[in-house]
């Protein structure tokens, strides 16, 4: 589908969930495999809003297995809106008469995802003092969504969750040529994997990138599509990967901050005192878990599904998490 | 490869250069992020394909010195990663783990140099 193409079929909906006179300034912002995000501003009575169109490539849902859809993220999302939750405002649903094919409309929220900007420039000096905290009081917001509402989700189980980066390590090296670090890790893991007692909502995509920070610190959490019920542990993990770092290895939350100031904050609005072990077994899954993702990323290009220098540059990043999982397996 | 002028990596340093130093500088966007991208690209495969057949050779004589026999380095790899995950290898044995270590930082070495684990991981 053509970039100006959905514009006469946006301003319309926009009129008439939203009792918009029109649509402005309309820019596509991303072309990711699995999202398309566009930017827009509607007049209405109420003044100017500022919007975000998300909707599956050219409005065509796509069948991923761990992703959860455009429709059923939207409910997320106002779920997790309406308890608190600093998820975005969802403005409204597409339906199928509006023509844009599967996604939703949310209120645009300002300020910064790019995480080199928000771990480098002066404007977040002082946020950058409170970004684990709040981290851990989100991630615990989000676990205390109650899990009645949500009954659309599936729950992987910490088992399930090796089992899934085992067969993409089947798929994606075995064939090919094992990794030997990958091997250690995965069984590592699986002498390890955790026992199923606490089960929450997990957002899945936790990290730096996918959350809006302010001046004053963290305004929304984003890409909410690979959320499930199980571990809650995984969340507190995944945003300590190296990987989302951004070259800050000694500041293991995001880049910005410490374990047990995300831990404290987490444990502030959860009641819950976090074991760092279990949060450990997590950090060093995640770190598989995106070597093997990263390696999975380069195969849409050579299967030629999406040719692009991207895609294998980001497979080579595989190597990445083996020298991340050898700091946190190996003994020195 | 050949012994020849221009050499294959002279070749790519010539593509690396004209990435970089022509292509960047003339667009924004989305093909300024590609060109830094290819750039790197080149990068890695110029440093694979002058340091791999000395990794590989360490590498083959780690995976002997592991596994007990000789063998090429493709099937020695392929016989660990086997042991490993059929339990057959102590996972806390100093030599598995320094040799993983190794492989990982070999690995990155080629792939890319600045990421942060590597100068950490090298120490």
């Amino acid at each position: 589908m053509a970039g100006g193409s959905i514009d006469a079929a946006l301003e319309a909906a926009t009129r008439k969930y939203l009792s918009a006179t029109g649509i402005a300034d309309l820019k596509r912002l991303s072309a990711g495999a699995s999202q398309e995000t566009w930017s827009f501003d509607a007049p209405t009575a109420d003044g100017l809003q500022e919007l975000i169109l998300r909707r599956a490539p050219g409005g065509v849902p796509e069948s991923r297995s761990t992703a959860i859809g455009q429709v059923r993220e939207a409910r997320l999302i106002q779920i997790c809106h309406s308890h608190g939750v600093k998820a975005p405002n969802v403005r409204y649903v597409l339906q199928p008469e509006d023509g844009l094919g599967v996604g939703f409309v949310m209120d645009r929220v300002a300020g910064e995802t790019l995480a080199p900007r928000v771990l480098r420039d002066d404007l977040y000096a002082d946020a950058r003092t409170k970004m684990a905290g709040q981290s851990g009081e989100a991630a615990a917001s989000i676990h205390n969504v109650p899990m009645g509402e949500l009954d659309f989700l599936e729950e992987i189980t910490p088992l399930q969750q090796w089992q899934n980066t085992w067969n993409a390590y089947e798929k994606y090296f075995l064939e090919w040529s094992p990794s030997p670090v990958f091997d250690y890790a995965l069984r590592w893991l699986k002498e390890r994997v955790p026992a199923r007692d606490r089960v929450t909502l997990v957002h899945g995509d936790f990290r730096n990138g996918n959350i809006i920070w302010g001046p004053e610190g963290l305004r929304t959490i984003l890409d909410w599509e690979i959320a499930h019920f199980g571990d809650p542990m995984e969340d507190l993990a995944w945003i300590c990967i190296n990987s989302w770092r951004f070259g800050n290895i000694d500041k293991p939350v995001g880049g910005f901050g410490r374990r047990e100031d995300m831990f404290e904050g987490y444990e502030k609005v959860s009641g819950i005192k976090v074991d760092p072990e279990r949060v450990k077994f997590w950090e060093i899954f995640g770190s598989l878990r995106w070597g093997i993702t990263c390696r999975s990323m380069a195969f849409t290009h050579l299967t030629g599904h999406d040719r692009s220098v991207e895609r294998p540059a980001i497979g080579r990043r595989s190597s990445e998490c083996e020298a991340d999982l050898m700091i946190l397996l190996g003994r020195n | 490869m050949r012994p020849d002028r221009p050499t294959a990596d002279e070749m790519l340093e010539a593509v690396e250069e004209f990435l970089r130093d022509k292509v960047m500088p003339a667009v924004t966007g989305h093909l300024n992020f590609h060109a830094r991208v290819a750039a790197n690209v080149i990068a890695s495969v110029r440093r694979e394909i002058g340091q791999s057949p000395y990794i590989e050779a360490d590498q083959r004589e780690r995976l002997m010195q592991l596994l007990g026999h000789d063998g090429d380095w493709e099937t020695l790899n392929r016989e660990l990663c086997e042991d490993i995950r059929a339990g057959k290898t102590d996972l806390d044995d100093p030599a598995l783990l320094e040799h993983l270590r190794q492989v990982a930082v070999e690995n990155l070495g080629v792939d890319n140099p600045k990421y942060s684990a590597y100068a950490r991981l090298k120490e």
